[in-house]
């Protein structure tokens, strides 16, 4: 069984290794709504051509980044095949057409910029999680999420539920695994069967995993309490998140990339390079 | 003034409902600062509920448990008290927050809101002294239940607590765990002058201690040195098992053998057997 509290982080030290979480959020947040404001294909290529250079700056496999699509590829085809046959273009672009389908080519257009898109905007992220362990991103998170403190908003709390959920994860699992062996000495059947028949084998699994569930969070309570936890009052962190002149001009680079699409998409100033570029 | 003390406390879980049951009824007993203390008893005895009476994570139902002076039932002291008394739990699976070593044995200095060099230190120095630097920016997820349990201590540690309360914290383990458990605390009481209660069912264990409180249905049976071991029929009444060369010296004792009472070591066992043949 892998680590699986590591998530799929991918451990090697790079410069985008480096880069404070709350960076790396900040900078995945600001690229997905760049992507939003593109619309040319010249929009996407500089984007991809963006991911492309993170990408090799952080040492991670092109492939574990392309791996990630995996999960959201039918998703792509449907919306691909989807948008396609339903967009009702001009006349004059038409292509084919067949009783009640029609293709048009801006249609074909439309569909695999919206399909770039959303290859754009799943491999971001993934590349934030290959290169950010969850624990980083859970303190990146509580950090950034600080000033919804003031509206009342338990972030702390919040921050310390996700940290133990992810600490969490490979007890529980090891405990599933236990709890299957036992049941499998008592002769009970997993891998036989319909999918109806299997969900109720799970059922002997479940009960006892949920009655432990409950007696672990008990004695863990207990054992924070024993280390004088109090939630967020009073509460120090070892491990200081620290903004370094690297991660301030990558937000800077994020800002001007943001800025430059939005150019690229409105022409403010109708410049001529502009309109040539779309 | 004792750093540890119980006066006349009795606790009963589920006060005033049907399945109420009286866990201990009228203990008394103190410990002094500095001193290794085992407290043993069988199962049902009421030990457990000694160690969550000791730092406020129950309230006796009567008496006082006072530490360094202050009340457990204070609720505005708990905080300093939990500072002063660290309790380490059977489970080590179970006292784990983080998922990385250093980050865990963090936890409690980050709750009592040192700044953050400190907190280093006191992690670095905590590991240390459980023997377990190497492993501190690693998981705790693939270590034995010996090592994870000693970097249960290590977070406790990491509090600078003055007494320490081990709650069965080597009934989980195999007798390497059990082994590397003994000789950290050991070294932490002899070391650091550290105070120990180490709560126990094994006879061994409770051997190292300079002192043995001996529960039995929630009342104290006996409280003393070495010496208790003397009374090996008591022991074995209140379902304790003897150590090994002592229960093999009590059988021979029973079958007419002439051996004195009280011993408990293997080597001690040798050496009067071996008295006896010369006399013989």
């Amino acid at each position: 069984m892998r680590d699986v509290s590591f998530g799929q982080y991918y451990p090697v030290s790079s410069p985008v290794h480096r880069l404070d979480p709350r960076t790396k959020l900040l900078a995945s947040i600001i690229y997905i709504v760049t992507l939003f404001f593109i619309n040319t294909f010249t929009g996407f290529g500089i984007m991809a051509l963006f991911l492309l250079i993170v990408v090799l700056l952080s040492r991670v496999p092109i492939g574990k980044v392309l791996r990630s699509v995996k999960a959201v590829l039918f998703l792509l085809i449907f919306t691909l095949i989807i948008s396609f046959f339903f967009y009702r273009g001009s006349p004059e672009n038409l292509i084919w057409e067949w009783g009640v389908i029609h293709l048009y080519w801006d249609g074909l257009w439309s569909s695999l910029k919206l399909c770039i898109r959303l290859l754009l905007l799943v491999m971001g992220p993934a590349l934030l999680t290959l290169t950010t362990t969850p624990v980083d991103l859970t303190n990146g998170l509580e950090s950034l999420l600080k000033p919804l403190a003031l509206i009342r908003l338990p972030v702390h709390t919040l921050a310390m539920i996700m940290s133990m959920a992810l600490r969490l994860i490979p007890t529980l699992m090891e405990e599933t695994d236990k709890i299957i062996s036992a049941q499998k000495a008592r002769c009970a059947e997993f891998e036989s069967g319909n999918i109806f028949k299997r969900a109720k084998a799970m059922l002997p699994v479940l009960i006892p995993l949920f009655v432990s569930s409950f007696r672990r969070a008990d004695e863990l309570a207990d054992a924070m309490d024993s280390r004088c936890y109090r939630g967020a009052k009073g509460r120090t962190r070892m491990k200081v998140l620290k903004m370094r002149v690297g991660d301030w001009l990558s937000l800077l680079f994020m800002a001007a990339l943001l800025t430059a699409m939005l150019f690229l998409r409105y022409n403010y100033f109708d410049w001529a390079f502009i309109a040539f570029l779309r | 003034m004792n750093l540890v003390e119980f006066q006349n406390v009795s606790f009963a879980y589920n006060k005033g409902y049907a399945s109420e049951t009286q866990a201990l009824d009228g203990v008394s007993f103190s410990v002094g600062e500095g001193e290794f203390v085992a407290l043993v008893g069988h199962n049902g005895s009421g030990k457990s509920t000694v160690a969550r009476l000791m730092n406020g994570l129950l309230e006796p139902t009567d008496g006082n448990v006072v530490i360094d002076g202050m009340e457990t039932t204070d609720r505005q002291k708990l905080f300093d008290i939990r500072k002063t008394v660290g309790v380490v739990f059977q489970n080590p699976d179970n006292q784990m927050v983080a998922s990385i070593i250093e980050d865990d044995v963090a936890f409690g200095p980050e709750n009592i809101g040192l700044d953050p060099t400190e907190i280093r230190e006191r992690v670095d120095w905590a590991l240390e002294c459980v023997g377990m630097s190497e492993h501190k920016k690693g998981t705790p997820f693939r270590l034995s239940g010996g090592q994870k349990q000693r970097i249960a201590i290590a977070g406790i540690l990491a509090l600078k607590p003055r007494v320490i309360v081990l709650d069965e914290s080597t009934a989980m383990l195999d007798p390497v765990g059990r082994e590397e458990i003994m000789n950290v605390v050991e070294k932490l009481n002899k070391e650091e002058k550290i105070t120990v209660v180490m709560i126990t069912h094994f006879m061994e264990e409770a051997l190292r201690a300079d002192r043995m409180i001996v529960l039995s249905g929630g009342k104290v049976l006996m409280d003393g040195g070495r010496e208790l071991f003397e009374r090996a029929d008591e022991l074995t009444a209140a379902g304790l098992d003897l150590p090994v060369a002592g229960d093999v010296a009590e059988r021979l004792r029973k079958d007419g053998v002439d051996l004195k009472a009280g011993i408990t070591e293997p080597d001690e066992l040798v050496e009067a057997l071996c008295q006896l043949k010369s006399r013989t």
